[in-house]
């Protein structure tokens, strides 16, 4: 009796240190996104905005295989950034089970405690390609400067392109998804066409009215400036919102692992 | 006749059983056990990464004149102390010994660190803050690899030590695995502070 108690005992004990940051954490999304706003008035970007890098994640995740999650929450519950990112990445398994290609950037806004975090974790196979070292400058240079600066959309965003480029070539989308995307052109290049186009067409609200598998279909036909299907619309119309994301956007998360790699900062 | 034949078609159908019974459970601990051990090595192998980042701060300290040597030696007979460890996942003594060891040559570097305040010249170069962000992440490696091995164990354990797993465990010589303990107040990542900013 005495030792099954005690056996009770380790086992509570173990739960306790074990399973406890998973109780915290936010429950995957659903349906699936990539940049998710979990503060509560969720206000962290504008609503154009967070349409706008939602685009460019899954243009990345469409065209490397590679997902890059974004996840702004208010608190960390007393876990360290690196804790919570590396939890939150595999218990929502950002990145293919096969390549581990998962990155996880992390925003806490801090709340009332004003203890704001920025952290990059990346997972098991991006390790290479991102090293802390790498992470660690994303971080400062592009996330913290920017925020600093009151640019919190640029931040992101240019967090997205640095970890684009250091990675560029590491992972290829297999067959099946690259058809989907119909272009051969290599992921960077997308990721700054999409930027490039946002700066032309006026921050994100040029988009509406299409779909992104409709955008794409563009690039080869060679009219996607003259299309007519960019300039047009704005968010009003509907497009976005509506169906047009939702049958081509984001496929899900994969399953990826991480093991504690990524390097973070305050802001 | 009739009726011996089906007393023995049923003890074979029994004994059938017991053998699939035990084929299972065999299989699962070596599975258990084998995903114990590369938990393992994963540890290690974080550890083996800290050390070798310790090998190069002392090399590019060394490298600086006039260093005082008596901190620098300490990590560096901490550091040899520490590779010495045998481990042997299935005594908890050894991995208590390796535990200290790698704890002594974490303690004899943060002093190490704590006396690059008197050479400010040396710790604001980007070669120490990149030893810096390395050795974060490498703790934080260090970190969730422990807990991966005693997640591994504690299934391990539970397999070997449940009913009615405990019979046959003991049968086959599977034995429980140790947890890796960290040191009281740090199962969070240490903080290592260069003091750049």
């Amino acid at each position: 009796m005495k030792k099954a108690l005690l056996f009770c005992g380790v086992l509570l004990v173990t739960q306790l240190l074990f399973a406890q940051i998973e109780s915290v954490l936010p429950p995957r999304p659903s349906p699936a996104v990539l940049y998710n706003d979990l503060t509560p008035g969720r206000s962290f970007l504008t609503s154009p905005q967070a349409d706008q890098l939602e685009k460019i994640l899954v243009a990345y995740d469409d065209s490397t295989s590679s997902q890059i999650c974004v996840v702004i929450v208010e608190s960390l519950q007393d876990y360290t950034a690196n804790e919570y990112a590396t939890a939150l990445g595999r218990s929502w398994g950002v990145g293919s089970k096969q390549f581990n290609n998962g990155v996880v950037i992390l925003i806490s806004t801090g709340g009332k405690t004003g203890d704001r975090d920025a952290y990059i974790a990346t997972g098991y196979g991006m390790e290479g390609a991102i090293p802390d070292v790498v992470a660690k400058s994303i971080v400062e240079n592009d996330i913290i400067y920017n925020f600093r600066e009151g640019q919190r959309y640029r931040g992101l965003e240019q967090a997205v392109l640095s970890i684009a480029k250091a990675a560029a070539g590491e992972y290829k989308a297999p067959a099946r998804r690259k058809k989907k995307s119909k272009s051969d052109i290599p992921p960077v290049v997308i990721v700054i066409a999409f930027l490039l186009l946002s700066i032309l067409f006026g921050g994100g609200g040029g988009w509406g009215g299409r779909g992104r598998r409709g955008g794409f279909g563009g690039w080869t036909g060679g009219t996607w400036l003259g299309g007519g299907g960019f300039g047009s619309g704005g968010f009003g119309g509907g497009g976005f919102g509506g169906g047009g994301f939702g049958g081509g956007g984001f496929g899900g998360f994969g399953g990826g692992g991480f093991g504690g790699g990524g390097a973070g900062g305050k802001w | 006749m009739k009726g011996s034949t089906i007393a023995l078609l049923a003890v074979l159908g029994v004994f059938l059983l017991f053998a699939f019974w035990g084929c299972n459970a065999y299989n699962g601990f070596v599975t258990g056990e084998q995903g114990v051990k590369k938990s393992w090595s994963n540890v290690e192998t974080n550890y083996q990464r800290r050390t070798d980042l310790y090998g190069s701060v002392i090399k590019t300290v060394e490298a600086s004149a006039n260093f005082e040597k008596s901190t620098l030696n300490a990590v560096v007979q901490a550091r040899a102390a520490a590779t010495q460890v045998k481990i042997d996942i299935n005594d908890p003594a050894s991995l208590q010994a390796y535990q200290q060891a790698q704890a002594n040559l974490q303690g004899s570097f943060s002093r190490l660190i704590a006396s690059f305040e008197q050479y400010p010249d040396l710790k604001t170069t980007k070669a120490f803050q990149d030893f810096q962000t390395q050795i974060e992440g490498t703790e934080n490696r260090i970190n969730v690899a422990r807990q991966d091995y005693n997640k591994a164990v504690e299934t391990f354990n539970l397999s070997v030590k449940r009913f009615p797993g405990n019979l046959l465990a003991g049968l086959f010589g599977f034995s429980e695995k140790a947890y890796y303990e960290a040191d009281k107040g740090s199962e969070k990542a240490p903080d290592i502070k260069f003091n750049i900013q």
